[in-house]
């Protein structure tokens, strides 16, 4: 090949990772445009410069509440799942071949299920816990929150189990020979080398959870509990409520921040590692 | 003495919480949802939730519509992610560690919020709610998901492999289609099998989106459960079962595929 007609091929690779680029983005930054204007359509008339969007969602009760939900049940399953989805890697990580087959295969279940599938097996528990059983429980955040837990749980395995993999096998016994109980090796030997997978896998889990929908809106219909994600369905089913391109911005920005900050320190990080070695 | 006690505790033991909450929560109510689609509205078995997927029209034109739709959004997404992620994974954009990351990024944002800002966008345009609309909006979610796992395999690549290619002769088209679109494969299902099932329950979306006569049949799985009286819960689950069926299909499809795929480099003329 020439030089110019390579240079015409490297032109046309930028090409087209621009337009693509501009496809994924120009969503976003419309609406990031339109959430300081008063206008009734993203393409409207822009009018003035304005918060009153933001001033807006301060007043909307019901997509705080929304919000409030969201974060709590984000934060507590990826907690949750973080705890169950560390010991539980630790568990599969020392098992026989067979019963390591059984545990991963169960444990990839949800992940390669249809969701409405899931979220369906979800209903029908409660269903049958409250009306069969006669457990005293009902549909509400707590039950969203075992819920996200079991969905995102799998993903902590997947985080932490190849790290699980570069460790030195005999660190767990040589910690239990040494006298120290399970408990023990577990906290001071084992978790303080899986940390890094841990902040990943609960970055991870608490994602999942902000972004699910279909189980948290099979699930909640019954107790009227709303997330983000269900306030968001139902307004646009109805009409487009501007005040969520307010809210939209403001989550663009704050992943936008994390993912950066997240990246920098990664970077950072493997510079300090490339230079101790 | 405590040698013994300290044998006795296995590290195997960490898992059984996990795995307690697995019976609970994923195995029973999968055998939940096998008991209702078997159970008739008198509670003895039957067969007839099933007969009523199998025979009821606008039930099996649903399948066939969710079918359609996943496959025509899992190949448009297919045949845009392929070129970037081939591009990216090439030099001198290789290089460029943020250019790969400016395209993963909207995975970590709310997909419901995507979906917003793509209908904002889209009815500025003119575009109203279609089938086409919807298939947009699929191929939008799914993009960066599509993405990863083909540009992964292609960045990690043994590049000696395109290398001895062209020493051998081969042009560049040649050496695409028989060298680097084989060993790309695995990426390639691995993307697919992100899109195409997920596609069945993204009622989301084509409510969103679609109109009137575009669905998945996750809507209607929906729907049976939105009505709260038990009758609807056995063909709900019947149609969830029949879903099972199908994921596993696929899945196995795909583990076939994959086996071959990251075979046939090894096998030669293969």
């Amino acid at each position: 090949m020439n030089k110019t007609s390579s240079k015409v091929f490297l032109l046309f690779k930028w090409m087209v990772l621009i337009a693509v680029l501009i496809a994924i983005y120009l969503p976003l930054l419309m609406i990031i445009l339109y959430s300081f204007s008063a206008s009734k359509t993203v393409g409207g008339d822009l009018g003035g410069f304005t918060f009153v969007l933001y001033k807006n969602l301060f007043s909307n009760t019901k997509l705080l509440t929304a919000l409030k939900n969201t974060l709590i049940i984000g934060v507590t399953s990826a907690a949750l799942a973080t705890v169950l989805g560390t010991t539980a890697s630790v568990g599969i990580h020392y098992m026989r071949r067979k019963m390591k087959t059984v545990s991963d295969t169960a444990s990839q279940i949800t992940v390669v299920n249809a969701e409405i599938v899931t979220a369906m097996g979800f209903f029908l528990l409660m269903i049958f816990l409250r009306d069969t059983v006669r457990l005293p429980i009902n549909f509400n955040l707590g039950w969203l929150i075992i819920a996200h837990t079991v969905i995102t749980t799998p993903y902590v395995i997947l985080t932490v189990t190849p790290r699980l993999k570069q460790l030195n096998p005999n660190i767990l016994e040589a910690s239990m020979d040494l006298g120290a109980g399970p408990m023990r090796s577990l906290f001071t030997v084992m978790l303080p080398q899986l940390a890094g997978a841990m902040v990943s896998g609960f970055a991870l889990a608490f994602t999942l959870s902000l972004d699910d929908f279909v189980v948290t809106d099979i699930n909640s219909k019954g107790a009227g509990i709303e997330t983000i994600s269900t306030y968001v369905y139902s307004g646009i089913k109805m009409k487009m409520p501007i005040d969520i391109r307010a809210l939209s911005t403001i989550i663009f920005v704050v992943v936008l921040t994390a993912l950066i900050v997240f990246n920098v320190v990664k970077n950072k990080k493997a510079k300090e590692q490339a230079k101790k070695a | 003495m405590t040698e013994k006690k300290a044998k006795v505790f296995r590290p195997t033991a960490f898992a059984f919480p996990y795995l307690a909450v697995t019976v609970i929560f994923v195995i029973v109510p999968l055998i939940l949802v096998l008991v209702y689609a078997f159970r008739g509205s008198d509670g003895g078995f039957t067969f007839d939730n099933f007969r009523k997927v199998f025979t009821e029209k606008e039930t099996l034109s649903q399948l066939g519509q969710t079918i359609g739709i996943a496959a025509l959004s899992t190949l448009i997404c297919l045949l845009i992610a392929y070129p970037v992620a081939y591009i990216l994974a090439s030099e001198p954009f290789k290089k460029i560690a943020i250019l790969s990351l400016l395209f993963i990024i909207p995975m970590w944002i709310n997909f419901m919020l995507r979906i917003f800002a793509l209908k904002s966008l889209l009815s500025m345009i003119g575009v109203e709610k279609s089938y086409g609309a919807a298939v947009i909006g699929m191929v939008y979610d799914f993009f960066p998901y599509m993405l990863l796992p083909i540009y992964t395999v292609l960045s990690n690549m043994d590049k000696s492999y395109v290398e001895a290619s062209r020493d051998l002769g081969a042009n560049p088209v040649a050496t695409f289609f028989k060298v680097t679109l084989p060993l790309s494969l695995p990426g390639v299902i691995s993307g697919i099998s992100m899109m195409f099932m997920p596609i069945f329950s993204s009622y989301a979306i084509t409510e969103a989106m679609g109109d009137m006569g575009t669905s998945v049949i996750g809507a209607k799985i929906a729907s049976l459960f939105e009505n709260q009286y038990y009758g609807s819960y056995g063909y709900g689950s019947a149609l969830s079962f029949v879903l099972l069926v199908l994921v596993l299909v696929v899945m196995l499809i795909g583990n076939v595929l994959t086996n071959r795929a990251s075979r046939a480099p090894k096998g030669g003329k293969a």
